[in-house]
């Protein structure tokens, strides 16, 4: 009995071996290593041209970015990026190109700060309230391009992008029309301030007044969320199986109007939650200079984390910290757009590296298998 | 071509090929599916590097790196799957890569003169000035020789093209060949159709789990003689012992109508019934309905009119997974499109097409460990070669890949199999135990619908046969009396009746 035991062992211990085999471990960590680096070098070069010094710029941005301050910062950005991403990422997942998260997050901050700042509730139940609305006005806003793809053949790249156009003209009519209060001592205008039931503390990080979002933990249970959804649900097979092979996901009985649909919806209703770390954490009413563009940062972030929610993680720190820290460029005479190209190169590269990877990791398997069943099967073929 | 070898990760597509096609020939060469025809193809026209061996044209030796290289030594190839821009017209296909300029424009006057003489040296009779999306199969597939012959191509490859083609369009082909072949053009064309191959070449060579095993002149051989030497001699032999029939209807389809997307009725009144334990196999010469037919079963096609009952119970407006629930098996034609998720692992194959049973799932989630456990008896039981059930899809061999489906779509006690090619391009040992599951379901009370272009396979395998021409059910046969010659001149429209 004891031997059936240590052979059942080693035979779960050589799978688990097998899963995180060194070269394919290997692998997924130096591809996107050697694109980092390779991005540093492409801005290095432009940091020369432009005649600046790459070692000391890069220098005084780890210097920058590492002070507490800072760190802080990057976390609450990386916290909106990662929401961002992870929105973009689902639609990816089945190759579905939600480019509308940018505006389907603004129209769900707007509205769903409105509807705060005009109700007092219970202190949960304000906050739900709220989120509840940015994450229906995200799904219905996103689900018009569902529905135009679904019944009109209207493809989705086209159809979210006018739709920002909508949303970001929409949005300025209603606030400047129906919801704004002036704001004091400035001419910004913004939503009444939501009041003290609907606002989620920060959290304390030593060395700084600034406090992390509450909502960072939102951000880490739609990650864990993404994580069960896409691969452990059945409509998470169904949404890969689609990714993979439109047309093997129909034969197996998949209804891509249905994924289409859905996934539309909860990828705009994650876009919802875009805003609301920020919204309930600092600002507490939604002005005109709540951050524009985010949904466009997700695309590079998810395709950087390759749709994987932690891979997603990385990417939304890295960003983060690049924003932020360039803060200092300016103050040394170095144009801060510098890191606007870095992250550019950088999603280039990493892509790249990734297919190559692919294709590499592809034949491996296959000679892999072809090796451990020629050794068998050769007698015979000799023997016919 | 000399020795010709081309190993590919796992399998030798082909090994020690020796071929010599003289000038001015209909050279055939023809081998069962998945024999290494294309692959050998693949390298004379330059789109891979054979591992050994050599190509020598008038004894000169070649080595071509790209098509453009095979192109430059004459050598054109009409490929299964057309090639053309459908928004363009004949003309602009034809030059479209090797644009004739004069002064940096485009010169179409000398272009159309050239597609014109072409056209009437060989019959291949083609109004430049159409647009391809408005041309009919046939028309294409001139398009196509024109395009080749007029890239200056002396030696011209046809991968199968009677595969798409209705009888008369046959003969138009073969008649252009004819005159191609006259005017001192060579041909080398492939094909698995003997009648086809027997009334065309001059030379027929045979290959065999990629090598080739004898050349022979249509006058010495008989089609029999043929098939023999495709297959070689040990081979599994297709047939069904003692009738499993039983009086249950398992499904009734009634006026059956399917039209294609633009329109046109590929399905057109079909009526047809199979009970449990039996097999009715549906022969037909491929592009005839009957892709569309096995979709309009599986719900991935609508039905325009009619109704399909099974079991008792009208599934015509059940959606796809609805109907695998009604316990509806299906092995697609194509698996790299329809039938597997190539990325992925073995066990999430598993699960493809059954997402909502056990033991794949409980609930809403995915069961991993009921999968992986499932898929490990699937890869014993149906003999599925491979090292473990974590590789790819696309790391197994074609014939691996067919068992895996196999024993798949045998799972959950289904009641009805629609198997559309079930042993299309699987090796001869794939297609003996796939031949066997068959047997061995259908004597457990198993309803098949078997579409096939292998003849033999469908005889062999059938309780009952019906054959399906531009969409209708022509005639029935008795696979226990019908001939494969019968039964192709039924396919091809020539007799009603089938059988003695």
């Amino acid at each position: 009995m004891s031997d059936l035991f240590v052979a059942q062992r080693t035979l779960s211990l050589r799978r688990l071996l097998a899963r995180l085999a060194p070269h394919k471990l290997l692998l997924t960590l130096v591809a996107p290593a050697l694109a980092l680096l390779f991005a540093a070098l492409i801005s290095a070069i432009v940091l020369v041209g432009s005649g600046a010094s790459p070692l000391f710029t890069y220098r005084s941005m780890l210097e920058f970015g590492l002070k507490p301050d800072q760190i802080v910062n990057t976390v609450n950005q990386a916290t909106t990026y990662y929401l961002a991403a992870i929105a973009v990422a689902i639609g990816f997942r089945m190759n579905l190109f939600n480019i509308g998260v940018d505006g389907q997050y603004r129209l769900a901050a707007l509205l769903s700060a409105f509807v705060g700042g005009a109700v007092h509730l219970p202190a949960p139940l304000h906050v739900a309230l709220i989120v509840v609305v940015a994450v229906t006005v995200g799904a219905a806003w996103a689900s018009i391009a569902g529905i135009l793809k679904v019944f009109r053949g209207v493809n989705e790249v086209i159809s979210t992008i006018m739709l920002n156009a909508i949303a970001t003209a929409l949005g300025a009519y209603l606030l400047t029309t129906y919801f704004s209060v002036s704001v004091a001592g400035s001419n910004n205008i913004g939503t009444k301030p939501i009041g003290a039931s609907g606002r989620i503390g920060g959290i304390a990080f030593p060395g700084t007044d600034n406090r992390v979002f509450g909502l960072v933990f939102l951000a880490v249970l739609v990650g864990v969320g993404f994580h069960f959804l896409v691969n452990r649900s059945r409509f998470g097979f169904d949404l890969r199986a689609t990714g993979l092979s439109a047309s093997a996901a129909v034969a197996s009985g998949v209804s891509v109007r249905r994924m289409v649909l859905l996934t539309m919806a909860i990828s705009g209703g994650l876009a919802g939650l875009i805003g609301m770390p920020q919204l309930l954490g600092s600002s507490y009413s939604y002005s005109l200079d709540f951050p524009a563009g985010l949904g466009f940062a997700g695309i590079g972030i998810a395709l950087l984390g390759r749709n994987n929610p932690v891979g997603i993680a990385f990417g939304a720190l890295l960003f983060g910290f690049l924003d932020q820290s360039s803060q200092i460029l300016d103050l040394n005479g170095i144009p801060k757009e510098i890191v606007l190209i870095m992250q550019g190169t950088i999603v280039l590269s990493v892509v790249v590296a990734y297919e190559i990877v692919r294709r590499v990791r592809i034949r491996q398997q296959q000679s892999a298998v072809g090796t451990d069943l020629a050794t068998p099967t050769e007698p015979q073929e000799a023997a016919a | 071509m000399i020795g010709i070898t081309k190993r590919f990760p796992g399998v030798v597509a082909n090994s020690d090929i020796n071929i010599t096609v003289r000038r001015g020939d209909v050279h055939a060469i023809v081998g069962e599916n998945g024999a290494g025809k294309s692959t050998l193809m693949k390298i004379l026209y330059g789109m891979q590097k054979p591992d050994e061996g050599t190509i020598k044209i008038q004894d000169k030796q070649m080595s071509f790196s790209s098509p453009a290289d095979a192109i430059a030594a004459g050598i054109g190839m009409v490929h299964q799957h057309f090639m053309l821009a459908d928004n363009l017209t004949v003309l602009e296909n034809v030059i479209l890569g090797s644009e004739p300029t004069r002064a940096g424009r485009l010169n179409f006057a000398e272009a159309r003169q050239r597609i014109n003489g072409i056209s009437k040296a060989y019959g291949l009779d083609v109004d430049p000035d159409d647009l391809v999306e408005h041309l009919g199969v046939g028309d294409r597939q001139r398009v196509e020789i024109i395009k080749v012959l007029y890239r200056g191509a002396s030696i011209l490859i046809l991968d199968e093209p009677t595969a798409v083609l209705v009888p008369q369009e046959v003969d138009e082909l073969f008649n252009n060949l004819r005159l191609m072949r006259e005017e001192g053009q060579t041909i080398i064309f492939i094909s698995h159709k003997l009648d086809e191959v027997l009334s065309l070449a001059d030379a027929i060579t045979v290959i065999r789990r990629g090598t080739t095993v004898a050349t022979v002149q249509p006058g010495q051989v008989s089609a029999r003689d043929l098939a023999q030497l495709m297959v070689g001699s040990e081979l599994p032999v297709p047939e069904l012992r003692e009738s499993t029939v039983t009086d249950q209807v398992e499904l009734q389809v009634q006026g059956l109508t399917v039209l294609s997307a633009d329109g046109r009725t590929v399905i057109d009144d079909v009526s047809f019934a199979i009970h449990r334990g039996e097999i009715v196999g549906i022969a037909g010469v491929e592009g005839n309905g009957q892709a569309e037919l096995v979709e309009a079963l599986m719900g991935i096609r609508p039905a325009e009119a009619g109704r399909i009952v099974l079991a008792g119970q009208d599934v015509t407006a059940l959606s796809t997974r609805a109907r695998r629930e009604a316990g509806i098996a299906f092995i697609p034609e194509d698996r790299h499109r329809q039938g597997l998720l190539l990325e992925s692992p073995l066990w999430e194959n598993r699960i493809l097409g059954h997402q909502t049973r056990p033991p794949n799932t409980v609930g809403l989630f995915i069961d991993r460990s009921g999968a992986r456990r499932d898929t490990e008896r699937i890869v014993k039981d149906y003999d599925v070669r491979t090292p473990s059930i974590d590789v790819p899809a696309s790391a197994l061999s074609g014939g691996n890949q067919q068992k895996l489906i196999v024993g798949r779509e045998m799972s959950d006690d289904p009641s009805l199999l629609v198997a559309a090619h079930p042993t299309r391009g699987v090796d001869v040992g794939a297609q003996a135990a796939i031949w066997d599951n068959l047997r061995t379901a259908r004597a457990q009370g198993l309803a098949v619908l078997l579409i096939s272009a292998d003849l033999d396979e469908l005889i062999g395998m059938s309780d009952r046969l019906k054959v399906l021409l531009r969409g209708r059910l022509v005639a029935d046969a008795d696979p226990r009396t019908v001939t494969p010659e019968d039964l192709g001149s039924a396919m091809t429209g020539a007799a009603s009746e089938v059988g003695p």
